[in-house]
């Protein structure tokens, strides 16, 4: 897939997007700040590997830093 | 404009206390709001005789609740008054979301075509009430509204209720089949019978304000919803302005839960508050209240003889407009039933469905509701750093827009699981569903569908075919585009309804105009058979 092709935009979650907020939340709940960025790393790599297309994350990685201040 | 005229309903004496017998009705009804005088106008349209008895006489003070969804307006309708309600009531187009003082988004609430309603329209909850009461008075032999009629207490006989009322010329009772609790989220019926009422309740406190203005805030006369997130004119998490008839605005701000309520309430504190949002406009504040919700609901909505309605029932945070509009659901659900029971065309084991399916729609609402209040108040620092984050991501990210929930609008539940609902996997508006409205053409003029559905069962053919013959069930079809018009039929201009619905498939609606079946092939026998099913009987009898 080209880097242009790459739209990261798009919702792909429909209506389950609210029950998955809801239920990261959910995750985090109870958490020290540390045990929840230690949650937030191992749940990246969990859905980089799913996600599996090295040009998809490249474009995510270069969204996430982008909007980094 | 001016501005609302409260007008208060006039006491008259009850019979009993001017020697007349006891009063007997199959309904008595607690409470004259939106919920109690919907049902009262439902049963009526059913041939059911109802009193209503409310502790006051005037409509509600404030707009309270203010946004009528589509499906609500589409119920008001059939009971009368939703044409008088689009009229005077704003649709709004255009909604904005602010993050601070940045638009993160803006959105254009273009609405599918071919519906006679629009997903919502605001209209403050005293004009909604006095439409109803007025609405009421066209049945002078079914309903009799009596104000300033407190009840204090009631008992139930097992195939009767008693109601204890007083009244400024003392205290009387007075009998009823069934006894219906509209009194609302501190319903006192509820407390009387020592009912749990569970769920979870918020520390978040909200300012709401009626503003009458001019000059609108949005910079054109169009009407707008503006919403933010950590609004730049005071410190709280969340702010909504939007728009009424007669020129009002309805302010919502977060205030956090340590917020001092006289302080807030003060002018001091107000106006130079909601001049940091209105600029210099000249305004005047017409109502204010501070409140905290809860998510709560009773475990169950029968109880014996008594039954609840409404925000007695069940109660839910104001995001999305759920309160309201599921009150009316409540109401839609109801009404058919309980009249079929009071008329013995159904057993009264029909009312333990209103339960089940009611409670389920109730178990969405607070869910929803929920949800929303979690995005709004994050209870943690990293709950707030995801909802930042995806604040900042929605402005060039669409997916992220679907993220930002300041609260989800009240739609339909779908009653699909409810065993009165006769499964047709193949039906595109399935069992459970509510009609969806498609504008037809009559020789007579052009007709909206929803306005053909309700009141009774009735089954619907879209497309040419071969009438069932049906005992006691009207049908009606609606033929395709480009048929001749005759004098009795229904045609579909637009091609909309064979569309939504499906060349060639019949749908039995049930009174409250939900989908009770579908068909495919209709035969009477296959439709009668759901029909019983959905007045809760199991066997095929003669139909009543």
């Amino acid at each position: 897939m080209e880097k242009n092709q790459i739209n990261l935009s798009e919702d792909r979650l429909g209506p389950h997007g609210d029950e998955f907020y809801q239920e990261l939340l959910d995750a985090h709940e109870g958490l020290s700040l540390e045990q929840s960025v230690r949650l937030n790393a191992r749940l990246i790599l969990l859905l980089a590997n799913q996600v599996g297309d090295i040009s998809v994350l490249r474009a995510a990685l270069a969204t996430a830093r982008r909007t980094a201040t | 404009m001016a501005r609302y005229a409260y007008e208060p309903f006039p006491y008259e004496m009850p019979p009993e206390l001017r020697g007349g017998a006891m009063g007997d009705a199959p309904v008595a009804i607690i409470g004259a709001g939106p919920i109690g005088l919907s049902l009262a106008i439902d049963l009526a349209l059913q041939g059911v005789k109802s009193i209503v008895l409310d502790d006051n006489d005037v409509v509600s003070i404030g707009s309270r609740a203010i946004c009528w969804a589509k499906r609500t307006l589409e119920i008001f309708d059939r009971l009368g008054v939703g044409e008088r309600m689009l009229e005077k009531g704003v649709t709004w187009k255009v909604g904005r979301l602010f993050h601070g003082d940045r638009e993160v988004y803006s959105f254009d609430l273009l609405p599918e075509n071919g519906h006679k309603y629009p997903a919502f329209i605001n209209l403050q909850q005293y004009y909604v009430e006095q439409y109803l009461a007025e609405r009421c008075r066209d049945f002078p032999d079914l309903i009799e509204l009596r104000f300033k009629n407190e009840v204090f207490g009631h008992r139930d006989y097992g195939d009767r209720v008693v109601v204890r009322v007083s009244t400024s010329d003392g205290p009387y009772e007075l009998q009823c089949r069934y006894l219906v609790a509209c009194d609302g989220s501190r319903s006192p019926t509820r407390q009387r019978m020592g009912l749990t009422f569970e769920g979870h309740s918020f520390e978040e406190q909200f300012l709401i304000a009626d503003i009458e203005m001019d000059e609108s805030p949005f910079g054109s006369d169009a009407a707008e919803r503006w919403f933010w997130f950590e609004p730049p004119f005071h410190d709280g998490q969340s702010s909504l302005l939007h728009k009424q008839p007669d020129n009002i605005y309805r302010i919502d701000l977060q205030l956090g839960p340590d917020a001092d309520v006289e302080r807030e309430l003060s002018n001091e504190t107000v106006v130079p508050r909601l001049k940091r949002i209105l600029g210099d406009k000249q305004f005047t504040v017409d109502w204010l209240s501070i409140y905290k919700f809860t998510c709560a609901r009773l475990e169950r909505f029968v109880h014996g003889r008594v039954i609840f309605c409404g925000d007695s029932a069940h109660v839910v945070s104001p995001f999305g407009a759920r309160g309201g509009n599921g009150g009316i659901h409540d109401v839609d659900n109801l009404g058919w039933k309980l009249a079929a029971v009071v008329k013995g065309t159904a057993d009264e084991a029909l009312l333990a469905s209103y339960d089940r399916e009611r409670g389920y729609g109730s178990d969405e609402n607070i869910l929803h509701s929920s949800r929303a209040t979690s995005f709004m108040t994050p209870k943690s620092d990293l709950e707030r750093l995801f909802r930042d984050e995806v604040l900042g991501l929605a402005t060039d990210h669409s997916f992220a827009r679907r993220l930002i929930n300041s609260g989800r609008l009240s739609v339909p539940c779908s009653l699909e699981a409810s065993d009165l609902q006769t499964p047709s996997e193949f039906a595109l508006v399935r069992p459970g569903m509510p009609v969806v409205d498609a504008p037809l053409e009559t020789k007579n003029g052009p007709r909206w569908l929803v306005e053909l559905i309700g009141n009774d069962f009735v089954a619907v053919s879209f497309g040419n075919g071969d009438d069932p013959e049906l005992r006691g069930v009207p049908h009606i079809r609606v033929h395709p585009k480009g048929s001749r018009l005759d004098h009795t039929g229904f045609v579909d201009v637009t091609g909309m309804a064979l569309e939504r619905y499906g060349e060639g498939l019949t749908y039995l609606f049930r009174p409250d105009a939900h989908v009770a079946a579908a068909f495919r092939h209709p035969g009477s026998k296959a439709i009668l058979k759901a029909r019983q099913r959905a007045v809760g009987q199991k066997t095929l009898q003669a139909a009543v």
